[in-house]
C-alpha cells in the first residue's frame, strides 16, 4: 500500500487585526509551505480552502485563493467543519492522493475574525450550535464548554485551578513560538487576583485565562503521494493514521458532559488505523479552545482514564520534559484560533517536532505525534496521527 | 388563510433572537403561547423527540403526534454567562442547562428567580413556557 505524506507546512503569525485581506493572509501560510517543501506551485494538482463562514465577506474563498496563488486552472474547493476544517481538509486530501486523482494536494486554511466585534464573533460562534433550538437562548461557545467544566467538576472533582495550569504551561511554550498571539507568561496567581483580567468571568466557571482569543491567520498543508514525496523531500512525514467523528449539535443529543465522544470516536480510529496505542505518541497537538477542553483531550484520547487529566497537568506530564508533551507550541490559548487556520497550525506543529525542526519547542527525538482537532463543541472532530521515516 | 398566500413564519417570536422563521414544527409556539411545552413523538415507531421534530429519522416517517413535557428532569450541567453574543445583551446575567427527562433531555435556560445558591447539579427542575420582556416566547426550568 502506497503511503501519503505532508511535505511543506506553513502558516502566517497568528495576529489581531491583520493589515491586509484574505487572500494576502492565505498567502502567508502557502508561501511558506511552498518554500518548505521546496516545490513549484504548478505541482500542485488541486487545492481545498478551509475556514469557517461568515467572518468576512467572501463567499466561495476557494476561487479567490486559486487566482491569487496561482492555482487555476486546478481544481480547487471549499470545506468547512468549523474549528476542525484543516484537519478535515487534510482527510480530504489524504483521499484525493490515497485514490490516485492527484499526487500532489494543498491544504489552505484561513480566518480573518478581525473584520467583526467580539460580540458579534460569539454570536457567529453561538451560530456554529443548533441556530433553530439553541442560539434563540443566547449561546456561544464559552458558555457550552463551561458546560462541560461545570459536569467534570462536579464527576471528577477537577478544579479551577487545574484548568489554570492548563493556561501557565500554555504560556510558557506560547513566550518561545514566534507565530504565537500571546507571548507573555502568565503567573497562576492572576486566576485569583481579582484585578487581573485573566480572573475576569465569562460563563461559569469558566474565566478569561481559561479562554483562547479570536486572531487573525492562516496555514498550509502539502499533502503528496509517496512517490512524489520521495522526489521532493528528505524528511517526508507519513500519515499513519486518520479518525473523524460528528455527534449530535443540540446538547440536549448527548450522553456525555464530561467528555466528547467525537475525539474518542476519532482516536480509536485513528490508533487503530496507525495500529498504535495512546502510549506510543510521543508529542501531541490537542485542540485546548479552553483550558478544559485540554484535560477532556487527554482523557478523551487515553493519555489518562477518565477523570485523571488533571493529574497529568498537575505532575508537569504534559510538559516538554513530561511523559507526553501536549501543545509545546503554547496551542490554541497562546497562539489565538483563527477557526480556519488553527488545524493547519496544530499539524505544522507535529510535523516540525517529527523533523527535529521545532527550535525551542523541540521535544527530545519523536517518532510518532498526535493532532487532536474539534470543531464546534465536540460536534466535529478529527485525530490524526504522524510518523516519521 | 386567504387566497393570497402567507408565509407561517410563527417560529420568528421563539426566544430573545430567532434565527428561524419557517418550520413545520411551527405549532410549538402556538402550545408555548398557551402555556404549553411540547415535544414529538413519532406515531410509527413510537421515538420521542425534543426539541420537536417533524420527520423521524428512525422510520424515515413523518408522521408526528405532540406529547407535553411534563413532570421533572434532572440538571445535568450548566453555566452563567457575564458575557453575551450581540442581541442577548440585555438578558445578562442568564444561564443555560441540560435538564435529562430519562427519554429525552432538554437544553434551555434556568428561571432568573432561581437564586445562584440555590442550583445543584442533579436537581431536580421542571420546564415551563415563558414571556419574555421583548414579547417573545421561550421555556425556561424552574423549581419542582
Amino acid at each position: 500500500m502506497s503511503k501519503v505524506a505532508i511535505v511543506g507546512v506553513g502558516q502566517s503569525a497568528f495576529v489581531r487585526g491583520y493589515p491586509g485581506s484574505i487572500r494576502e493572509l492565505a498567502f502567508e501560510g502557502f508561501k511558506e509551505a511552498v518554500g518548505d517543501a521546496q516545490i513549484s506551485v504548478s505541482d500542485i494538482g488541486a487545492s481545498i480552502v478551509c475556514s469557517a463562514p461568515e467572518y468576512d465577506k467572501q463567499r466561495s474563498p476557494s476561487g479567490v485563493f486559486a487566482e491569487y496563488l496561482g492555482l487555476t486552472p486546478q481544481p480547487t474547493f471549499y470545506l468547512e467543519s468549523l474549528c476542525s476544517s484543516t484537519s478535515m481538509g487534510l482527510r480530504m486530501a489524504y483521499s484525493l492522493v490515497k485514490s490516485g486523482l492527484h499526487d500532489v494536494v494543498a491544504v489552505l486554511g484561513f480566518q480573518k475574525m478581525s473584520e467583526i466585534s467580539s460580540a458579534e464573533s460569539q454570536e457567529r460562534m453561538g451560530r456554529g450550535a443548533d441556530i433553530q433550538w439553541e442560539s434563540p437562548f443566547g449561546t456561544m461557545m464559552p458558555a457550552y464548554y463551561a458546560m462541560f467544566a461545570q459536569a467534570h467538576m462536579e464527576k471528577y472533582g477537577t478544579t479551577l485551578e487545574d484548568m489554570a495550569l492548563v493556561r501557565v504551561k500554555s504560556a510558557t511554550y506560547g513566550q518561545v513560538n514566534e507565530k504565537a498571539l500571546f507571548r507573555k507568561p502568565v503567573a497562576l496567581e492572576s486566576f485569583s487576583d481579582p484585578e487581573h483580567f485573566m480572573s475576569g468571568a465569562v460563563s461559569s466557571p469558566l474565566r478569561v485565562g481559561d479562554c483562547c482569543a479570536n486572531a487573525d491567520g492562516s496555514s498550509c498543508l502539502i499533502v503528496a503521494s509517496e512517490e512524489k514525496a520521495r522526489s521532493f523531500s528528505q524528511t517526508p512525514i507519513w500519515i499513519l493514521g486518520l479518525g473523524a467523528a460528528s455527534a449530535s449539535v443540540n446538547m440536549s443529543g448527548r450522553d456525555l458532559f464530561t467528555g466528547l465522544a467525537v475525539a474518542r470516536q476519532a482516536g480509536e480510529q485513528a490508533y487503530k488505523m496507525a495500529g498504535i496505542q495512546p502510549k506510543d505518541v510521543d508529542v501531541a497537538e490537542v485542540h485546548d479552545c479552553f483550558t478544559i477542553s485540554e484535560i477532556l483531550a487527554y482523557e478523551d484520547l487515553g493519555f489518562a482514564s477518565p477523570g485523571e487529566g488533571k493529574d497529568l497537568i498537575k505532575g508537569k506530564e504534559t510538559y516538554k520534559e513530561g511523559s507526553i508533551p501536549v501543545n509545546v507550541d503554547g496551542g490554541l490559548l497562546s497562539k489565538g484560533h483563527p477557526i480556519g487556520a488553527t488545524g493547519g497550525s496544530q499539524i505544522r506543529t507535529i510535523v516540525l517536532e517529527l523533523r527535529g525542526e521545532a527550535g525551542e519547542m523541540q521535544v527530545k527525538d519523536p517518532e510518532i505525534g498526535l493532532v487532536h482537532n474539534i470543531g464546534g463543541v465536540g460536534l466535529y472532530g478529527t485525530v490524526t496521527i504522524l510518523g516519521r521515516d | 388563510m386567504s387566497k393570497k398566500k402567507e408565509i407561517d413564519d410563527r417560529f420568528k417570536r421563539f426566544g430573545t433572537v430567532s434565527y428561524t422563521s419557517v418550520t413545520k414544527v411551527n405549532d410549538f409556539i402556538d402550545q408555548l403561547d398557551q402555556g404549553k411545552v411540547m415535544g414529538t413523538r413519532c406515531v410509527d415507531c413510537g421515538l420521542v423527540f425534543f426539541p420537536p421534530r417533524a420527520d423521524c429519522y428512525k422510520c424515515l416517517a413523518s408522521n408526528m403526534e405532540w406529547f407535553a413535557i411534563e413532570g421533572t428532569g434532572k440538571l445535568v450541567t450548566y453555566s452563567k454567562l457575564k458575557f453575551a453574543p450581540i442581541g442577548f445583551e440585555d438578558d445578562l446575567p442568564y444561564s443555560i442547562a441540560v435538564v435529562d427527562y430519562g427519554d429525552y433531555k432538554i437544553f434551555g435556560r434556568i428561571a432568573s428567580d432561581i437564586p445562584d445558591e440555590e442550583i445543584q447539579m442533579g436537581m431536580a427542575l421542571k420546564t415551563a413556557a415563558n414571556k419574555l420582556p421583548n414579547g417573545q416566547l421561550n421555556y425556561v426550568f424552574t423549581k419542582a
